[in-house]
């Protein structure tokens, strides 16, 4: 077939005489045939490449999840519950005075160290989020002060002074005014990140599907409008190309299903545990916080009710970690499902996670106990034997706070172990789809441009 | 007709009867409790500001009953009991403290009470002591959670209708605590311009709210807090009265007392206003504590405990009676 020749007297531009030619090409049946498959190839290479850089996105947001910002989370997490238990080891060793135990001091500082060199190594990974950044200079500013009270407070308590108790209730407000909120912030705002890498990772790569989709109709309407041109069933080209299409659809969206499904059971069963544990975490040590500091200060702070500041704040501890009981029936059993023991207990799946927490809430149980027969004999006058039942080393309630911090230190450790391995499978899923897609697509794009190819040569 | 009316009266009478007999055996406490705590909160309010407006009837609070060492129904009840039950301060050093080394109260307080213990139960151990907040001290007489309050408890008009004291066994008064070489010199225009500390609801806070001599008040739980803010540089003076801030000084060399205490209030045991007997009791074991001039156990527990920050006291203060 002859092609128009354009009219030599007039001047055109290269784009007009470009259209002019697909014009006049359309008009014949090999032009089109020539315009479908370049259709066909550059559906096909856009399917691809479109499902090649989605699944790549959701592939880093998820190893984001696994690699960065869950482990800031937890790193947050650390600094958080290493701050509260400096402040409860600080107050648990001012109680023993000359006495204090080596292993208090040495868990003072250790919590001190830590919560520093985490601090640095989260610095380090805050670009860009402006709130973590604001919470760890005030963390930097106030840890040193919260420190140097505490270590007035030791130096004026040796002394016989009663001014280092004034001074160990200063530092544990500084604990509770300033740092523990910025600290709380921090994992918030970590917390957060980690949210969105999740919500990045799960999202469902829509411009890929669309482009999948679309492919696969453009080849079935190429392969219908050949079978009524030619009577012939099929094109084996087209066929392969519409099955390269239908893998890889088929791929992304299995691949996808099973990512997500992956991820979210990471989030349920883990990231949503390890937030709860880890407040239950932070009720506990703050309540044992409490617990001393009302043998610290003996009255010297009260409520506006008039109660004792301290012992009202162990209560409402109490309350968040498992429930507040009857006003005079002691609370027993198991925790109010709405309390964090609670909804961890609700959350925690398999034997490995339930029974560290059974067992929390059993010594939580005897803890409580405890602290009623120690108050008990602080409020009948008898301080010295109060004082063994809340730091002494058996049958304390010192003894029952410890196993309750183990055990909550062993459901989280679980519920890591479980976030892990289901973040872990969810990333497998879409180990090798961005590369498959790419070559499948750039595969089907040949076969299609083949099939046409075969159609064209009839008309030679 | 006329038997069934009567049958009638028979039991509205019976009902009348059994109700007051339900009154009568019903225990007081519930009510009475509520009742004198908000009595004790009124109470507390009030005595801010009691100076200004003393009733008419009250000229002389500080005068007691007189002393007698016969054994009457409440002196028997610690007698029977075995031990004296006192309401003290576990946190004002020098007057009542507990020695974070030896675990054991100690102060001029401390010391009173162990007197009293001596002279109704024959040993200064037999006591139990209860660490009772500031605004606790009432109520805990009144329900009769304790014998005897020995708490740096200052006697006034407002007080002495809800609680009996004892003669008056220490005088005090408001007073500025500052650094050495401070240009803080009294409760006077010195303090024009500087931050000042006092414990919340406490007279020094009154004080400075009638006149605050240009300073600024910071206040905060506990008198004790304030001395914490002066050494970490928050404020630049404290005001709490002489007796507690002589344990104050006692705690920091670098502080003293300045200027003369700007007003006068005087310490005396709290007991129940129906332990006439113990009241008694007491004013003669401070009539023997103060016997003695120099070597009396007043001057012996004064140079003991308070000497060497509140200087100036030769003798305990005369006790009054009004019977």
């Amino acid at each position: 077939m002859s092609q128009p020749q354009p009219d030599p007297g007039t001047r055109r531009t290269a784009w007009r005489e470009g259209l002019d030619r697909l014009k006049a090409s359309a008009t014949t049946e090999p032009g089109r045939l020539r315009i479908i498959g370049a259709v066909l190839a550059a559906l096909l290479v856009a399917f691809g490449a479109v499902t090649a850089w989605q699944v790549a996105d959701r592939a880093a947001a998820s190893d984001a999840v696994v690699d960065h910002s869950q482990p800031l989370s937890a790193d947050a997490a650390d600094i958080y519950r290493s701050l509260a238990d400096a402040d409860t080891a600080a107050a648990g060793g001012f109680l023993a005075g000359g006495q204090e135990p080596r292993a208090v001091r040495e868990r003072y500082e250790k919590d001190i160290a830590l919560a520093s060199a985490l601090l640095v190594k989260a610095a380090a990974n805050t670009e860009g989020s402006h709130g973590a950044e604001r919470q760890i200079a005030l963390l930097n500013a106030q840890l040193p002060v919260y420190t140097g009270l505490v270590e007035s407070a030791r130096a004026n308590n040796r002394q016989g002074l009663p001014l280092g108790g004034a001074y160990l209730r200063h530092a544990g407000d500084r604990m509770r005014e300033d740092l523990l909120p910025a600290a709380r912030a921090l994992y918030e705002a970590e917390t957060g990140r980690l949210g969105d890498d999740y919500d990045d990772a799960e999202s469902w790569p829509w411009a890929a599907l669309a482009a999948g989709v679309l492919a696969l109709g453009a080849l079935g309407w190429a392969q219908r409008r050949d079978y009524r041109r030619t009577n012939r069933v099929f094109n084996q080209g087209l066929l392969a190309a519409t099955a390269a299409c239908a893998v890889v659809l088929l791929w992304l969206v299995t691949g996808h299903a099973l990512a997500r499904a992956g991820l979210t059971t990471s989030y349920e069963h883990g990231a949503k545990s390890l937030r709860v544990l880890n407040e239950a975490r932070i009720a506990s040590l703050q309540a044992r916080g409490d617990e001393s500091l009302t043998l610290v200060a003996r009255g010297a702070v009260l409520t506006p009710e008039g109660n004792d500041a301290y012992e009202s704040s162990y209560r409402t501890g109490m309350g968040r970690l498992v429930g507040a009981g009857a006003k005079d029936t002691p609370a027993s059993g198991a925790p109010a499902p709405d309390s964090l023991l609670g909804r961890a207990s609700a959350l925690a799946d398999g034997d490995g996670g339930r029974e560290p927490l059974v067992k929390a809430v059993e010594d939580v149980r005897q803890w409580q106990q405890r602290h009623r027969e120690a108050r008990a004999a602080d409020d009948g006058g008898y301080y010295e034997r109060a004082l063994p039942k809340v730091i002494g080393e058996k049958d304390s309630t010192g003894e029952s706070f410890d196993r309750v911090d183990r055990e909550l230190g062993q459901a989280l450790a679980h519920e890591q172990g479980e976030f892990r391995s289901a973040a872990d499978d969810g990333r497998g899923a879409l180990t090798g789809l961005a590369a498959g897609a790419a070559v499948l697509a750039v595969l089907g794009a040949a076969a299609a441009v083949l099939g046409i190819g075969r159609r064209l040569s009839e008309y030679r | 007709m006329s038997g069934r009316t009567g049958g009638r009266w028979a039991a509205v009478a019976a009902a009348v009867c059994a109700m007051a007999a339900a009154l009568a055996v019903l225990p007081p406490s519930a009510p009475d409790a509520a009742g004198s705590r908000a009595g004790a909160t009124a109470a507390a309010s009030a005595a801010r500001q009691s100076a200004v407006r003393a009733p008419a009837t009250c000229t002389d609070p500080e005068a007691s009953l007189r002393p007698s060492t016969a054994d009457g129904p409440a002196v028997q009840r610690i007698k029977n009991r075995g031990r004296l039950i006192a309401g003290v301060d576990q946190n004002s050093y020098r007057w009542g403290y507990r020695d974070p080394a030896t675990r054991e109260l100690s102060g001029f307080d401390i010391d009173l009470v162990r007197a009293v213990a001596k002279a109704v139960l024959g040993d200064p151990d037999k006591v139990t002591f209860l660490a009772i907040p500031t605004n606790q001290r009432i109520p805990a007489l009144e329900k009769g959670k304790v014998d005897i309050i020995a708490r740096t408890m200052t006697i006034n008009c407002d007080r002495i209708r809800q609680v009996a004291f004892s003669t008056a066994y220490f005088e005090a008064g408001q007073q500025v605590l500052a650094p050495k070489g401070s240009p803080v010199t009294a409760f006077d225009d010195s303090l024009k311009g500087k931050k000042v500390c006092t414990a919340k609801g406490s007279t020094g806070e009154s004080e400075l709210r009638s006149e605050s001599h240009g300073a600024t008040v910071l206040t905060v739980p506990n008198q004790l807090d304030c001395l914490v803010r002066l050494q970490l540089g928050r404020v630049d003076a404290v005001i709490t009265d002489s007796a507690l801030a002589a344990g104050q000084a006692a705690q920091d060399p670098s502080v003293r007392l300045v200027g003369k205490p700007f007003t006068t209030e005087s310490y005396g045991v709290a007991m129940n206003l129906g332990d006439q007997d113990l009241v008694r009791r007491v004013n003669a074991v401070l009539e023997d504590y103060r016997r003695g001039g120099a070597e009396s156990p007043w001057m012996v527990a004064y140079r003991k405990w308070l000497a060497a920050d509140l200087k100036g006291i030769t003798a305990p203060p005369e006790p009054k009676y009004k019977d």
